[in-house]
């Protein structure tokens, strides 16, 4: 059986020159970057090349690069980060109702600490309201973080406007780009964009990798003590094989984005017209209008998503119902809650299909055909 | 019986991360059957620290399953749980009952929502840890007892019809215990050396009394003997069963107390003196909600064995079968503390031929209203 994976917002598999650049790194670049010696040096050199491809990949400079080990990290790292260097501008945070919980739960941490934070509300696309969060901007408001596409349902959150708003408030911006980036083409200075977290595995770099973006007058007290790294605020010896190879994987998807993103809307309609034929009831969470093109999340009414998830995995469909569940506990998505309300049958019969670098048209014809012959079976 | 090539028969194992369970799963896949495990998640036990016994055990389910070389997955039966089982469990505590969760489990959750739910996934089978043994006879299903006669569990598998029976395997059934164990270990399983669960399963191995007081209230009584005199104070009438002897901390001299009855109006447990005292004795029983394993009728009347508490010995007794599916149970010698609540199972040889509740207890014809 030939399996397909449809997981790519969950991880992606690394691109194979992805991974023999990180190879050739452990073996021949092996130096500690602060080192004094030739391989101390080789080693820099990998590290400030990396830094410098992955600022001007979002039109950043590269002083403006905090290496971590992920989107967690850096989305803690911001959070945790600008509540404590801003903390005599006020305590008021606004962020939204379908962040990651990586920003989610570093609220609800900031909340204990004494911070206030405004969750905002999205509508059933997924998406806020300007006019909400403008409405909920105040003189003592420190921090905006809104994630740039949404994990789980692909929406994007009008990201400029925001950043418009803020240049003249005191409050500092973040995003959590993780899902959007290197798909999405995004430039913190057009977008008046402080803080922006990535992570490497999401684009077919290595695991434990990823960096934050932080402007160069952005105060951001550190959250690890120890050498001089990443100008003081990260301490630790650079992961230069991962960077090396995180490097890579971001010039390539620079390379193949526009391409990309026409075939994944292709995938999308495709997946949708397929289902529409074989006579499947579904519809879509979220809009294919402001949209990640690899993000497609889809509800059966009449099915259930536990058993769903088994049955594409049976016939080798790797998919996901959103946000990972652990131990059986069917924590309802807090995205689909937040979109369509905690009694919505969605929260149990919604899948998640998410494409990415080597999906093919073809695995698209397949395992659409595969889901509705499930769907139909399951609603017997 | 059809009988498929085990490659093209899928099984799909009820695993709670025990050794018993996963031993299930390793027998089916050495046999070549097609093994999915599945993990029940039936209660949220998550304690302050977010630290859950079903997180723990499924990490087990998820160890043992990849030694195996099977697919394992989750599956969450919550609200079934508290819908069918926990619900009953209460009542039957307001009503002064003793119930038997586990039984209800088994018919409810087990070999209802899983086995319903291992349909959708396209199982032949569902198989389980319990020991017991299924065998086709005489044109129908028959539930045998385990063979490691210490452990079998046809007592809380009593409600199984031959619609279940037909979908079930229990693979350790032929075993005895050690021997699971000792298989586990050959084959280096991540759970071979775990401890037995034991208690409730909701409540596993926290106090019974804190844990029933967080959803009934416990309301304090006085202990006193059938002539009223006065012994003691109790905690709540839910936290005494029938026979038991400890916990009621009364002192003196002579031979030891033991609970004998209960006063639900007044509020009052009785209790008396010794293990054998005579109140404890009953001689027949009225049992409700009867489910017989065999479609094929019965005679009015007929003599079989029965057990009216988990891993009580056999005692013979003749059943009459009386409308809306109860029976008449007649002891053929008194038996101690049979409560309310609990199941009576019924035996033939090492056939379990079915069971049900425990309604009314009675002796020399008059119904004992004392026990709960």
């Amino acid at each position: 059986m030939e399996r397909i994976y449809l997981d790519h917002a969950a991880t992606t598999p690394m691109h194979p020159k992805v991974a023999e650049r990180i190879f050739e790194a452990h073996n021949i670049n092996f130096g500690n970057p602060s080192s004094i010696h030739s391989f101390g040096r080789e080693a820099r050199h990998l590290l400030d090349q990396a830094r410098e491809t992955l600022a001007s990949s979002i039109g950043a400079k590269q002083n403006e690069i905090i290496f971590t080990s992920g989107g967690t990290e850096a989305d803690n790292m911001a959070l945790l980060g600008i509540a404590e260097g801003y903390q005599q501008n006020g305590k008021h945070i606004i962020t939204t109702q379908v962040e990651h919980h990586a920003v989610l739960h570093t609220c609800k941490k900031l909340e204990k600490m004494g911070y206030e934070v405004t969750y905002l509300p999205v509508d059933e696309t997924g998406g806020i309201s300007i006019d909400v969060f403008r409405a909920s901007l105040r003189d003592d408001t420190i921090l905006v973080s809104v994630m740039y596409g949404n994990n789980e349902v692909g929406t994007l959150q009008p990201i400029t406007e925001i950043g418009q708003i803020l240049t003249d408030h005191q409050a500092i911006f973040h995003t959590d780009a993780v899902q959007a980036y290197g798909i999405e083409n995004i430039d913190v200075n057009k977008s008046f964009i402080d803080l922006l977290a990535v992570s490497a595995h999401k684009i077919n770099g290595p695991k434990g990798t990823g960096f934050l973006f932080a402007r160069e007058n952005v105060k951001l007290a550190p959250r690890s003590f120890g050498g001089d790294q990443e100008r003081k605020r990260r301490a630790g010896t650079e992961n230069v094989p991962s960077l090396s190879g995180f490097r890579e994987a971001v010039l390539i998807s620079q390379a193949e984005r526009e391409i990309k993103r026409k075939n994944f809307k292709q995938f999308k309609e495709a997946f949708m017209n397929i289902l529409k034929e074989q006579d499947v009831e579904f519809s879509l969470n979220g809009t294919l209008e402001y949209s990640l093109p690899h993000v497609l999340n889809l509800s059966f009414p009449g099915t259930n998503v536990e058993s769903m998830l088994v049955n594409l995995d049976m016939a080798g469909i790797a998919v996901s119902s959103g946000s990972a569940c652990t131990a059986g506990s069917v924590e309802p998505s807090h995205v689909l809650v937040a979109m369509f309300g905690k009694n919505s049958e969605r929260l149990i019969n919604s899948i998640r299909f998410s494409f990415g670098y080597n999906t093919t048209e073809k695995q698209i014809v397949t395992a659409a055909e595969e889901t509705a012959k499930i769907v139909k079976r399951l609603r017997k | 019986m059809e009988t498929k090539d085990p490659k093209h028969t899928r099984v799909v194992v009820g695993m709670s991360g025990g050794v018993d369970s996963s031993v299930a799963a390793l027998l089916l896949k050495q046999q070549g059957y097609d093994v999915i495990g599945i993990f029940m998640k039936n209660w949220d036990d998550t304690d302050e620290n977010g630290v859950c016994t079903a997180t723990e055990d499924y990490d087990d389910v998820i160890r043992v399953c990849n030694q195996i070389g099977i697919p394992y997955y989750a599956v969450n039966f919550e609200k079934q749980y508290w819908d069918k089982v926990f619900t009953y469990f209460l009542e039957e505590y307001k009503a002064g009952r003793t119930p038997n969760p586990d039984v209800m489990c088994n018919k409810e959750i087990k070999f209802k929502a899983f086995l319903e739910h291992a349909i959708n996934l396209g199982a032949d089978y569902v198989a389980t840890g319990h020991y017991a043994r299924v065998d086709y006879r005489d044109g129908e299903y028959k539930m045998l007892r385990g063979l490691d006669e210490n452990k079998d569990q046809t007592y809380f598998l009593n409600q199984l019809s031959q619609e279940q029976l037909k979908k079930v395997l229990f693979p350790i059934g032929e075993l005895e215990k050690s021997r699971v164990r000792e298989i586990a270990r050959e084959a280096e399983l991540a759970t071979a050396a775990k401890k037995d669960s034991t208690g409730i399963c909701f409540i596993g191995e926290r106090n019974f009394k804190e844990f029933l007081s967080n959803y009934l209230p416990a309301k304090k009584g006085k202990m006193e003997t059938f002539d009223g005199e006065v012994k003691g104070t109790h905690d709540g009438l839910m936290y005494y069963t029938i026979g038991q002897r400890h916990g009621l901390g009364i002192g003196g001299s002579g031979e030891p107390w033991f609970a004998i009855g209960k006063d639900l109006k007044r509020n009052v447990l009785y209790v008396g003196q010794g293990f054998h005292h005579d109140m404890l004795y009953s001689d027949a029983i009225i049992a409700n909600k009867i489910s017989w394993v065999s479609n094929k009728e019965k005679p009015a009347e007929f003599e079989c064995t029965a057990k009216f508490r988990y891993r009580q010995e056999d005692h013979k007794v003749t059943v009459r079968l009386l409308d809306n599916d109860q029976v008449q149970v007649i002891f053929h010698e008194p038996i101690r503390a049979v409560t309310p609540g609990q199941s009576a199972v019924f035996y033939l040889g090492e056939e379990c031929l079915g069971g049900g509740t425990i309604d009314k207890v009675f002796k020399n014809s008059e119904m004992l209203t004392y026990v709960g």
